[in-house]
């Protein structure tokens, strides 16, 4: 197969490259050395900065494949597809790897059916094979209960996509050096059948879980909406960002936005601390890359404790209350 | 207007229990469900149809028994069940599976709109609603939190993303992925639950939907399970078990040495 290279699907907003694009670039990184090829990001984007290209180099880049058009001023499936699969039509890579955004999630599985390509999805762990120079691609599956290793042995280029902030980006270097390639595509990779009429901007306090250092969240123990405003007071004090289980969503408790879990978000946060919430697996899957984790839970044989560095076995309505007294306390609120 | 679902039986895994000595899913008890994520695709289909009125078809590829899944979206108010099922199509990816639903839908025809679920529960790839539409070559949404109107040539959506909403025209024919805030399923009435029984669900297979064969099953799958583990999940963490005020206050102040340690107060 004359696939070589590997690729990662940069991301930008209003011409601002995003921090998935770096965190990409440290995973392709790692391949790359292995296959001993060169690390390619390429970006759809309007008017971005040379400056900001530069940035996708600094973060580990040897190559950027930059593609400039209004079409792309925001995020519209057609354009992108067609754009990147002509790309890889080109280019030929041997990888491409995506982020799990509401971007990558999109483009990734219509790109692998038009290009015939294997795709695996939110992948929390990539490696080369020796000798085959396949890519491993492991991800849980099944609610989080197993881990599966997959590979696309015999077709190109074997496509994945890893959860956002599932690893951080490597340090920037502003002294390294690479190439931007410019390309220029026919108008007929450039149209799109939908057009964007609005954008609504969320402006909901503590909603973007997902970037959050702290994450207070709340599950099914709360009991009821009034009580989950203890979760709500104890991440104002700590500037964190308020996480819900799928119960508490479900009861309207919290909005969606903030569900963490398989069917939520992936959370990675410096601390996560919840109250009320049992552990199910799938809720377990979206907080295993937590830096430390606190769960209270009455329960002695909630499965959240497995996970836990402090785990209390404490009633929440008597246990908060006071923590939330003496942290306002200590930080003089 | 012809509004085609396609759905997925999984197993109940919202639930599913570990098993402490083992590592491994206890199965008991875990009976194949509708995936609860395409609940939400079939009541928009009928909250749509009962708008602009209409026809909705439930399409699934799996084994025999997934005539259930069928059922229980007859029985939420869709008109029809059609059945994908063959050994042919066993152990196909997401790349084969949305080739295998893209021919039925070709063959059911004349469609409008088709409505997925965000992705199924146990599979968790979210891959094969815009597979669909990529083989269809037709325009799609996914994420969509709400389908505001329809018109005679186009669809509008509101998409939920990252740092917002995005709102979209799109062209019709479409195919659109929903979140579950986009409604509240119902549960399934007695008159449809009649129905749901009494309805003949056609079975296809390869012939019927004209498909090549090297796109089938496991053998048309670029990609290949190599192996399945358990994870780890312990991370051995302190326990505590404070009973009186006093031991609560140890432990409150516990964890205030440990906000204060890793230096985030």
């Amino acid at each position: 197969m004359d696939y070589k290279g590997v690729w990662i699907l940069g991301e930008q907003d209003r011409g601002k490259v995003q921090t998935v694009s770096y965190e990409l670039l440290k995973r392709g990184k790692t391949l790359a050395e292995k296959l001993n090829v060169d690390l390619v990001a390429v970006l759809l984007g309007y008017q971005v900065s040379p400056a900001e290209l530069e940035s996708l180099i600094h973060y580990g880049a040897d190559k950027v494949v930059y593609v400039d058009d209004p079409v792309f001023g925001n995020f519209l499936p057609d354009p992108y597809i067609n754009s990147l699969t002509k790309l890889i039509d080109k280019y030929k890579p041997e990888i491409l790897i995506a982020s799990a955004t509401s971007t990558g999630r999109t483009v990734a599985p219509a790109i692998a059916i038009k290009c015939h390509a294997g795709l695996t999805a939110d992948c929390t762990g990539l490696d080369i094979e020796e000798g085959s120079r396949n890519l491993i691609q492991t991800r849980p599956a099944i609610g989080g209960n197993i881990l599966a290793t997959i590979k696309s042995p015999d077709h190109r280029p074997q496509m994945a996509t890893v959860r956002p902030h599932s690893n951080q980006p490597m340090d920037p270097d502003p002294t390294r050096k690479g190439e931007v390639i410019y390309e220029k595509l026919e108008a007929k990779f450039l149209k799109s059948r939908s057009r964007q009429v609005a954008f609504i901007e969320m402006k909901e306090e503590g909603a973007n879980i997902q970037d959050a250092e702290i994450v207070i969240a709340g599950g099914k123990g709360c009991k009821t909406e009034e009580n989950f405003k203890m979760i709500t007071e104890l991440a104002k004090i700590l500037n964190g960002a308020v996480g819900a289980s799928r119960e508490a969503v479900d009861l309207g408790w919290a909005k969606y936005p903030h569900q963490v879990g398989l069917s939520g978000k992936t959370v990675s946060p410096s601390m996560y601390l919840c109250a009320g919430i049992s552990g199910a697996v799938q809720h377990l899957a979206g907080i295993k890359t937590a830096q430390n984790i606190v769960a209270i839970n009455s329960d002695p044989d909630a499965q959240i404790f497995q996970l836990a560095d402090i785990a209390v076995e404490a009633d929440m309505f008597e246990f908060l209350p006071m923590l939330i007294e003496k942290l306002k306390a200590r930080l003089n609120k | 207007m012809k509004i085609i679902v396609p759905i997925k039986q999984v197993p109940e895994t919202s639930n599913v229990k570990m098993d402490p000595e083992t590592g491994t899913m206890i199965r008991t008890g875990v009976e194949p469900i509708v995936n609860p994520l395409d609940l939400y695709a079939i009541e928009e289909a009928v909250r749509l149809k009962n708008q602009y009125g209409g026809e909705i078809v439930a399409v699934t590829m799996g084994p025999p028994s997934a005539h259930k899944a069928l059922r229980e979206a007859i029985s939420m108010g869709c008109d029809e069940g059609i059945l994908l099922s063959d050994k042919k199509f066993a152990g196909a990816d997401t790349w084969s599976t949305s080739y295998v639903l893209s021919k039925a839908i070709e063959k059911i025809g004349n469609f409008d709109i088709i409505l997925c679920g965000e992705r199924a529960t146990d599979g968790d790839t979210g891959q094969v609603g815009p597979g669909i539409a990529a083989w269809l070559n037709i325009p799609f949404s996914t994420y969509v939190s709400q389908i505001s109107e329809v018109t005679e040539t186009k669809v509008t959506v509101k998409r939920i993303v990252e740092n917002g909403y995005q709102l979209l025209d799109v062209e019709r024919p479409t195919l659109i992925t929903v979140v579950k805030e986009i409604n509240f399923p119902r549960l399934p009435t007695l008159d449809g639950k009649i129905k749901a029984k009494q309805a003949e669900i056609p079975v296809w297979g390869p012939e019927e939907i004209t498909a090549e064969s090297e796109h089938l099953g496991l053998k048309g799958s670029p990609t290949r399970v190599v192996k399945i583990s358990t994870p780890k999940v312990s991370r051995d963490g302190e326990r505590f078990s404070p009973k009186t005020d006093g031991e609560m206050e140890e432990v409150v102040d516990c964890i205030i040495r440990f906000f204060e340690e890793k230096e985030i107060i």
